[in-house]
């Protein structure tokens, strides 16, 4: 079981997750720090490890949604949290796939700051409130990508196929 | 069944007869193109190639675009210090379609890549920046990707595991009345849409008002096509196209079209009459809050950015100059003025534009991404108002969190600046 450490509206862009004046910083070991800048006590807390390994964070419709930036995945994997949104954005879902960052699209998900998740092979289960929400399944053609654990072993991989 | 132009792009690309939605394919990519982002890129493209024995290959430099738009000049040493990387890069590798910061070739990626003629109708396009949408103005299947997913196509030169979007068709009918155009038909599609209203899927524009529009005023609606959340805009290659490419890019050889079957199967078709469109505003902080100027007029801004790969170009500063020419930029109000490109800015300069927009109060910067995504430059102070012809409105965008920008086209921003608050062109 893992504990919601923030329960987040609809829309949340990558520009929220990760501002733009941090993009000139890549490095996955660098960008932990900007997570969530803006919400500066949601970011003092990250920085402060307030969470334990694999809490989540809940987010409505369109998860991730604007810019490519894939900041904005490193730095909340660096942060090993998980995301459980209403839908993700295409890009950032890919995105997080490709980086081994933990999303579930749970359409119906009703969650606030404090509850208790179970994530289990096809639910999230909220153990606060008692209810059960059915996950949408990732894509099957990235399973691929899941399974080497990310898409630079997958790349690596089929690189060394053809080779 | 037909197929929709992307999907006859898709099965082109990935050398099936033919594809239809939800199938996996592995296309070829015609072009890859990355910003200063290029910086992460790389890295993982080299991570790629640890402990595999091989040395580090992009699958063919011919077909890498690499443009500094983001923050030109470096604003800290950091940047200045990622922008050398890649320069180093660039000549280890080959990578003949760089335009580094320059006041002759460079630019915002998603003009230059038409300008240079480096997209073709037909193309699979992908790009490390979430606008790539742009140049499905040119009829190519054009989408954002991130930088490890780059760094695969540089390695295998294939998009791995696409499947195959949906399309929406978009049937566009109708005159603009004077004062509105192409900015204000994609703000009211994506109020219309919503901001995940095509989230997965694909845009396909047809209709007269697209075929009689310019490459500018498709480049600008297929830019913004991703804040409905798309994969892509597009734009079947047409006459239109053809010109552009031959006059605008200098393209000579022979440029092949692809357009969709008649019995090509649409998810959902939206109709919409521009005759009767009013200018139209994006209200902070989401793209899709949108509303037609009257109802925000009056909101006073202290900052009016023209610009960005949206509403940048030629058509755009003209339109912009004709309303400023012989005014000035109310007391109070602070405008710049981007220009797409080097080349645009030098046309401007030919033109007087440039002269205009001075002489107005405006200031003129070098081409790039400006204020647009708060990295740069032109950044708000505490509870300062933008209007803006840039593409993203959300909370903290132009590098201030208690910041509000409004985004709206090219002469409610010329209007506006004149008046010191949202101003409808129509009646300023």
């Amino acid at each position: 079981m893992s504990k919601v450490i923030i329960a987040l509206g609809n829309d949340i862009s990558t520009d929220d997750i990760y501002p733009g004046r941090f993009m000139a910083t890549v490095l996955p070991s660098e960008t932990p720090q900007f997570a969530f800048f803006d919400r500066t006590e949601f970011n003092a807390q990250l920085k402060a490890k307030a969470f334990a390994p694999g809490s989540i964070i809940v987010g409505g419709e369109n998860f991730g949604c604007g810019s490519s930036r894939e900041q904005a995945c490193s730095t909340l994997k660096g942060h090993d949290v998980a995301v459980v949104a209403r839908s993700i954005a295409r890009i950032f879902l890919q995105n997080s796939i490709n980086l081994g960052l933990q999303v579930v699209i749970c359409p119906g998900i009703e969650a606030t700051e404090g509850d208790e998740l179970e994530i289990t092979a096809d639910q999230v289960l909220n153990r606060t409130t008692g209810k059960a929400f059915d996950q949408v399944k990732l894509p099957a053609a990235r399973k691929g990508i899941m399974d080497a654990g990310g898409l630079i072993p997958y790349t690596r991989a089929r690189l060394m196929a053809r080779a | 069944m037909g197929m929709t132009v992307v999907e006859k792009i898709l099965a082109r690309a990935a050398g099936l007869p033919s594809v239809k939605v939800g199938d996996v394919v592995e296309p070829k990519v015609d072009l890859a193109m990355s910003h200063e982002n290029a910086a992460l890129v790389i890295n993982q493209f080299l991570e790629v190639f640890q402990g595999t024995g091989l040395a580090p290959k992009i699958w063919d430099p011919s077909r890498i675009a690499i443009i500094f738009d983001h923050r030109v000049p470096a604003e800290s040493p950091k940047t200045a210090t990622n922008q050398k990387k890649i320069r180093g890069f660039v000549a280890e590798h080959g990578i003949t379609k760089f335009h580094d910061v320059r006041g002759d070739v460079g630019g915002i990626c998603h003009q230059i890549l038409p300008e240079y003629g480096y997209v073709r109708p037909g193309y699979v396009v992908v790009g490390t920046d979430s606008h790539t949408t742009s140049h499905g103005a040119l009829g190519a299947f054009s989408f954002g990707i991130g930088a490890t997913e780059m760094a695969s196509v540089w390695s295998l030169g294939i998009a791995v595991n696409i499947e195959v979007p949906a399309t929406i068709k978009v049937v566009v009918k109708g005159e603009f009345p004077p004062m509105v155009g192409p900015k204000d038909l994609i703000l009211h599609l994506i109020g219309k849409l919503t901001a995940q209203g095509a989230n997965y899927k694909v845009l396909e524009f047809h209709g007269e008002t697209i075929r009689k529009m310019s490459t500018s005023g498709r480049l600008a609606i297929c830019n913004m096509s991703v804040e409905a959340g798309a994969t892509s805009g597009i734009v079947p290659g047409d006459a239109e196209t053809l010109r552009y490419l031959r006059e605008e890019a200098g393209v000579t050889e022979a440029i092949p079209c692809v357009a969709p079957d008649a019995d090509a199967d649409y998810c959902q078709t939206v109709e919409i009459d521009v005759s009767t469109l009013a200018p139209q505003i994006a209200c902070p902080h989401m793209v899709d809050h949108v509303k037609p100027v009257d109802q925000v007029a009056g909101t006073k801004v202290q900052q009016i950015v023209i610009g960005s790969c949206t509403n940048g170009r030629l058509d755009d500063l003209e339109a912009a100059a004709a309303i400023l020419r012989g005014k000035k930029v109310a007391e109070g109000t602070r405008m710049l003025v981007f220009p797409a490109s080097s080349k645009i800015f030098a046309k401007a300069l030919d033109k007087g534009i440039v002269h205009d927009l001075m002489k107005a109060g405006a200031v003129v910067m070098n081409s790039g991404c400006g204020p647009c995504l708060g990295v740069h430059e032109g950044a708000l102070g505490d509870h300062e108002v933008a209007l803006s012809t840039t593409n993203r409105n959300f909370k903290g965008r132009m590098g201030n969190p208690t910041g509000e920008v409004y985004l709206c086209s090219p002469a409610v921003a010329a209007a506006s600046a004149i008046t010191g608050v949202i101003t409808d062109p129509r009646k300023g």
